[in-house]
């Protein structure tokens, strides 16, 4: 894994937990984000990858454990749920970028405004400083031309790249993608996976909850195994989705590879 | 049975023309002022609903609740004779007109801001917070732009049936339309004539305004 040993993890989590009502979906998750570094996150439905993701980002109020992302810390424990006022949050949030799997574009605003709403909005920054930089983004995920356009008016795969520039637009130290391709036609995935690469070629800290296992292999300096809301296993891509030393992990990569009609690897 | 026969004759309603017209301006005056009113409460109201505060929500509910599960004739006569006994105040009609029917409608179009908001998909919220905007800047540029497209066609359906509802404020002597015409019978004694021509006067004032509402309905509908 890339990062320098002076510097502490981008993201630290620990001993993670949290429920829905009686359901209890995470089950005491602690995970080590290095600088720089490219997670996969690969398990199967319900295994509580997505509420993972969403707690990092605090989108979720976790029930105890503990979050870092940068200088940012958050403890949570059974007498201080909230995890704390709305400016706080929002701060918090700000500097995690995420991506979804519906991509969520704001409809009513053009791809330009989408990327631009945050630095307007949230960051108050002037308005044709933003609209530069907004412009800069979407060139960046190959939709320049496409500033002016409306959501409804953009494929799947466009919409997915407006949004991913629209999270870089923040600033953001880490990048969060929850199966950003999963609703995405098939000769779609390519250009939004392009994307994921290339962002991670230039150094972006990611943690990616995804289903393309080969994808994950060529991207990823780790990949994770989840099941029943916990990490079961962590390691190198190579050793977790050749090897995996887990009979779940295997279990589930055997059921993957027999789905998508392809020998193992 | 004898078929009933009747001599119509709409003449003798020129010489009220301008006491129609009178009835016809107040209801229209009701219609407005107390369809301005009801949004500003139905805009705060439904806003306010969606909080998580229980103690703020409470009453609220009770509110709107109360107005639109009881008749709004019976809120009128209760607001005119009973009000002003409970709190030992005299309360004008014209007062009690405008009060009971802007929260009468209130009530609707707070459940109308209410359901429009809640119809924003949840990915817009995360999608927004995400981004670190605060739930206030979220409501403002992200939910309500929304939603509003949404609340507008059921809010032009509730404003067309206030200016029906204005009609029973006549009960309590707010000279309206139907007021006038009630007034127009007893000095005539040609009430099916005086009814009819107040039936075709709300008719011309509504039909219209349905065409156009369902005009702005399709227009929305096709902007989507």
């Amino acid at each position: 894994m890339p990062g320098s040993a002076d510097l502490p993890p981008m993201i630290e989590i620990n001993d993670l937990w949290k429920s829905f009502g009686a359901v209890a979906v995470l089950k005491g998750v602690s995970l080590r984000v290095e600088r720089g570094a490219v997670i996969a996150i690969i398990g199967p439905s319900g295994a509580g990858k997505s509420t993972l993701l969403r707690c990092i980002n605090l989108l979720e109020d976790p029930d105890r454990g503990e979050i870092r992302v940068g200088e940012r810390a958050m403890r949570f424990s059974a007498d201080r749920r909230r995890a704390g006022a709305d400016r706080e949050l929002a701060a918090f949030r700000a500097a995690t970028g995420m991506v979804f799997q519906h991509f969520n574009l704001f409809p009513h605003m053009t791809a330009l405004q989408n990327v631009t709403a945050g630095p307007l909005i949230v960051k108050g920054m002037d308005r044709r400083a933003a609209e530069s930089e907004g412009r800069v983004l979407l060139a960046k995920v190959g939709l320049a031309d496409k500033a002016e356009s409306y959501p409804s008016h953009l494929s799947g795969g466009q919409r997915q790249r407006v949004a991913i520039a629209r999270a870089l637009a923040m600033g953001p130290a880490v990048m969060l993608c929850d199966e950003v391709t999963s609703a995405l036609d098939p000769e779609l995935v390519g250009e939004v996976l392009g994307v994921i690469e290339q962002l991670a070629d230039e150094g972006m800290t990611m943690v990616i909850v995804t289903h393309e296992i080969g994808f994950a292999q060529e991207v990823a300096d780790a990949v994770a195994f989840m099941s029943d809301g916990v990490i079961v296993e962590i390691g190198a891509p190579d050793a977790v989705l050749a090897n995996p030393e887990n009979p779940r992990t295997r279990s589930f990569l055997a059921r993957f590879h027999r789905s998508r009609g392809d020998a193992a690897r | 049975m004898t078929i009933p026969t009747y001599d119509w004759d709409f003449s003798f309603l020129w010489a009220y023309r301008w006491l129609i017209l009178l009835g016809l301006w107040v209801t229209i005056a009701y219609t407005v002022g107390t369809i301005l009113i009801g949004l500003a409460i139905g805009l705060l109201t439904g806003l306010l609903r969606l909080s998580r505060n229980k103690l703020l929500t409470a009453p609220l509910v009770a509110y709107v609740e109360i107005f639109r599960c009881t008749p709004l004739l019976v809120q009128i006569i209760w607001f005119y004779y009973a009000l002003p006994v409970v709190l030992g105040i005299n309360i004008p009609a014209h007062v009690a007109a405008t009060l009971v029917l802007s929260l009468y409608t209130g009530a609707f179009y707070a459940e109308i801001v209410r359901g429009g908001v809640n119809s924003i998909e949840r990915g817009q919220w995360d999608a927004a917070r995400a981004i670190g905007m605060r739930r206030a800047q979220v409501m403002r540029y992200v939910i309500l732009p929304q939603a509003v497209k949404r609340m507008i066609p059921p809010f032009m359906n509730q404003s067309i049936i206030q200016l029906k509802n204005t009609s029973l404020v006549s009960t309590i002597a707010v000279a309206d339309l139907l007021y006038q015409g009630q007034m127009i019978t007893g000095a005539t004694y040609r009430p099916l004539e005086v009814y009819t021509m107040v039936a075709i006067i709300y008719f011309i004032v509504l039909f219209p305004l349905t065409l156009m509402a369902q005009g702005v309905e399709r227009r929305l509908a096709r902007s989507d």
